[in-house]
């Protein structure tokens, strides 16, 4: 007879040089279900996640996994028992096919000794079918969308007969259909008997596909629920250890009808990505970008920010013609840009706060080429305080700050130039809810202060709740706007679909 | 705006490493002292003062242009042969004057870091592959101005104070060209906005140019600079000999100075420059030199304790996994 759970963590105590990142945490999966495993930035999830799999070694506590005490010393003794990690980041090879990933570092063997490549092209190609995936497995697998190169990943833990699947924010880099695939898998492994633990940020995602949740909070445990018996406002409480009421706009009728325009992108097309799209902002708005991934949105953002130069179409600045040749040219217009990726794109992780920060600002700090530190020190601090940035000082490394820090510091390097437009592509992507929180009131602040907004999301409740015009994209091409109450997660969704609709009939159109 | 729950902030804090890391160079400098102070006879003398100046004199300046190409993420390994041309157009211009023959030799060096650096900078290529380009270039040009002979430069009495003079009794004459240039690449690095997008763009490319910093001059002023540096240190070295020979003047000075850079705590993948522990990293290299040469142990031990503690420095500095 199985026992009901498949994992047990009890009392786990960790600490690092003396600072505890678990106190006495318990933790059980049931088989074949998938649970949640919650909390803000600094929580102690990964912490957790890093002793079941190996990584870490509890300090105290039991960990019984399939019956038996368990201890894995490294992330390979873990994975032999039947614990797989897929990482944020993926760890695969993108040069290699997706067979070799699949089977990298245990390819099967032929009786001479050579590896068995029709074996292994033929299973990986069953595992993927099985997980209703065909893809060429004889493909580079760069060739493929992050969200295959997920499912590779999935299929890999699952060749190596994987009975708990732990995933580490699989979602943040996929787009909403992507999302559906991927909890299409997610069922079927459930159906299996495969146990997932699934950590998330978004709210929604854990309600659609999970069980049950378990909350840390502060390295302790917070709470065990059922997700049937929990609301959304239990859980993000929970998490916070306080209410929590999240930034609202005020949804009155289009005031922005008879504004005066900022900036206007006529008819641009750039590479196969935009396709003569045109979208303007006026003062002080804030203007969303929704779509699926690859609909073009952060190439707009680019074009616009002159970080790219578009193929055909031009760009209006104040209604004369922008010469934007360049990100500088367009920091001088008055713009600022935070990337998607912070890490990849926007931080200068060895530098400090203070130097991450007046980056761009430094033109105007500097006389004969000279910083002028008291100027740089003032601002700093002014905005370390403004946005509450946690840092123990403006000299900390930026890579020791936490996500939700990292973004507020991209934030102020363009706040304190003044800017009259800030874009923002996924400006709230894996960050805690507090913070997130924190964010969003901040581009509400932003457009009271006559500051546009140009944003990016794929959570669309976060453009519904922030934005006062909406802008649907697919395929490089604008399908629609959406204005006070039309603006809601329906629309956006049917404006989608429509549009694609409508795309189709011009296609057939073409073809009578 | 309300605070989050408290964070164990400390969790967030830079690891003991890195304050090791930080000090490595001057834990290797106080080890190395220490070592002299219990096994060699009369080190602690003011004339091994005037030995380290003098020894280290080309390693120093070298090292500090290369603090600053290595801060931008790339690597400069022509600047031995960037100090044998400096010296040979020197010895061909002396004849016009010392001032002309200074001004000459900076300027042929600053048009080759300027080509180098118009290739890394402005058309992607590696900078490996460059300066290695630069490092035969450099020498052939040397060469060729040489004729394959050696210019002999001692009727210039003047020029050659440069390198053999003492200046306030017995300080080496070679002080002022270190305490110059030093100065004047800790004042970039440290002071202005420039040493900033320097490392920034060392740091990270993609995010230096979406934050309006234009990544193609700052590449090219670190690989101008650096030649201008490794001229300098070319004709302080043309001094001290006497003799300007362009096949074997400064042959395998970068891998002295590139190892002082990495001895001295600046990373290697670029973005952070430490041009004092450069200073401190020179030294260090040299240091090891005497230490052996003072007690009587073959040279070649010595090569062998420098790539035990480059790996060293590398090893602590190498960045933790996240």
């Amino acid at each position: 007879m199985q026992q009901e759970y498949l994992l047990e963590m009890r009392g786990i105590d960790k600490a690092f040089t003396g600072v505890k990142a678990l106190t006495n945490v318990d933790f059980s999966v049931k088989r074949g279900e998938v649970h949640a495993l919650m909390g803000e930035n600094g929580a102690g999830k990964s912490t957790l996640i890093k002793v079941l799999t190996g990584i870490y070694h509890k300090d105290a506590g039991t960990i019984i996994f399939d019956g038996q005490e368990i201890a894995p010393k490294t992330a390979l003794a873990a994975q032999a028992l039947g614990i797989s990690t897929i990482y944020q980041e993926l760890n695969l090879v993108p040069f290699q096919t997706v067979y070799e990933n699949i089977y990298m570092g245990r390819e099967p063997r032929t009786p001479i000794g050579t590896i068995d490549r029709r074996k292994m092209i033929h299973d990986a190609r069953e595992v993927l079918e099985g997980m209703g995936i065909s893809i060429d497995v004889q493909e580079p697998l760069r060739q493929y969308s992050t969200a295959i190169q997920q499912m590779v990943a999935i299929a890999r833990a699952l060749t190596i007969n994987a009975k708990l699947v732990v995933m580490d924010e699989p979602t943040s880099s996929l787009d909403a259909k992507e999302v559906e695939v991927l909890f299409a898998v997610i069922r079927r492994l459930r159906e299996q008997g495969i146990a997932i633990i699934f950590i998330s940020h978004r709210l929604s995602e854990i309600f659609e596909i999970c069980e049950r949740v378990t909350v840390l909070r502060n390295g302790e445990l917070a709470g065990v629920f059922n997700v049937d018996e929990l609301d959304t406002q239990t859980l993000v409480n929970c998490m916070l250890g306080r209410a929590f009421t999240s930034a609202q706009r005020n949804k009155g009728a289009y005031a922005f009808e008879d504004a005066e325009e900022l900036a206007r992108l006529e008819s641009v097309s750039w590479n196969v990505r935009l396709n003569g799209i045109g979208v303007d902002i006026k003062k002080g708005e804030i203007v969303g970008l929704a779509g699926l991934l690859g609909s073009g949105r952060t190439e707009l953002c680019n074009i616009l920010f002159g970080a790219e130069p578009p193929d055909d179409g031009s760009i209006f600045w104040l209604d004369q013609p922008g010469d934007i040749r360049s990100p500088r040219d367009a920091i001088r217009l008055g713009m600022g840009y935070c990337t998607e990726d912070r890490k990849v794109e926007g931080l200068f992780l060895h530098l400090s706060v203070k130097d991450n920060l007046t980056m761009a600002m430094l033109p105007q700090l500097t006389k004969n080429g000279v910083v002028q530190k008291k100027k740089q020190d003032a601002i700093v601090q002014q905005y370390i305080d403004r946005l509450s940035i946690k840092t123990p000082s403006s000299e900390q490394l930026v890579r020791y700050l936490s996500g939700g820090n990292q973004q507020k510091v991209l934030l102020a390097r363009w706040m304190c130039m003044n800017p009259k437009l800030i874009i923002l592509d996924e400006p709230t992507r894996g960050i805690d809810v507090g913070a997130k929180a924190e964010i969003e009131s901040l581009i509400q602040e932003f457009s009271a202060a006559g500051i546009s907004v140009l944003m990016i999301s794929s959570e669309m409740e976060e453009l519904v709740r922030n934005c006062d015009r909406i802008v649907v994209m697919r395929d490089g091409k604008k399908l629609g706007e959406l204005t006070d109450e039309q603006i809601s997660m329906d629309d956006i969704m049917d404006t989608i679909s429509h549009g694609a609709s409508e795309i189709l009939t011009a296609k057939e159109d073409e073809r009578t | 705006m309300s605070t989050g729950p408290v964070n164990p902030i400390t969790l967030e804090r830079p690891p003991l490493s890195d304050t090791l890391r930080k000090h490595s160079p001057v834990i290797m400098l106080g080890t190395l002292l220490l070592i002299n102070a219990i096994f060699t006879s009369n080190f602690f003398t003011i004339d091994i003062v005037w030995l380290i100046i003098i020894q280290c004199a080309t390693i120093i300046l070298t090292g500090m242009g290369q603090t600053m190409v290595i801060a931008t993420g790339g690597i400069d390994i022509s600047i031995g042969s960037q100090m044998a041309l400096a010296a040979v157009v020197c010895a061909h211009m002396l004849p016009y004057g010392i001032l002309p023959a200074v001004i000459a030799a900076i300027i042929a060096c600053a048009v080759m870091g300027l080509i180098s650096g118009f290739m890394v900078g402005k058309l992607n290529v590696s900078p490996m592959v460059v300066t290695l380009s630069m490092l035969l270039f450099a020498r052939g040009v040397a060469q060729v101005l040489n004729d394959g002979r050696i210019l002999y430069i001692d009727q210039y009495k003047n020029f050659e104070f440069l390198g053999q003079g003492k200046i306030l009794g017995e300080l080496p004459m070679q002080i002022i060209p270190i305490v110059i240039v030093v100065a004047v690449v800790y004042f970039i690095i440290e002071k202005t906005a420039w040493g900033r997008r320097i490392q920034a763009v060392g740091d990270n490319p993609t995010a230096a140019r979406l934050t309006g910093i234009n990544a193609t001059w700052t590449i090219i002023s670190a690989y101008v600079f650096s030649a201008m540096f490794a001229a300098v240190a070319g004709l302080v070295l043309v001094s001290k000999v006497g003799a300007a020979d362009g096949s074997n003047m400064g042959r395998l000075a970068e891998l002295d100075a590139i190892a002082a850079v990495a001895v001295g705590g600046t990373s290697m993948a670029g973005g952070r420059a430490k041009v004092m522990g450069t200073l401190l990293g020179a030294i260090v290299m040299q240091l090891i030199t005497i230490t052996v040469v003072m007690n009587n142990i073959q040279y070649e031990y010595a090569q062998i304790l420098k790539s035990a503690i480059i790996i060293f420095a590398v090893f602590i500095q190498r960045e933790s996994r996240a």
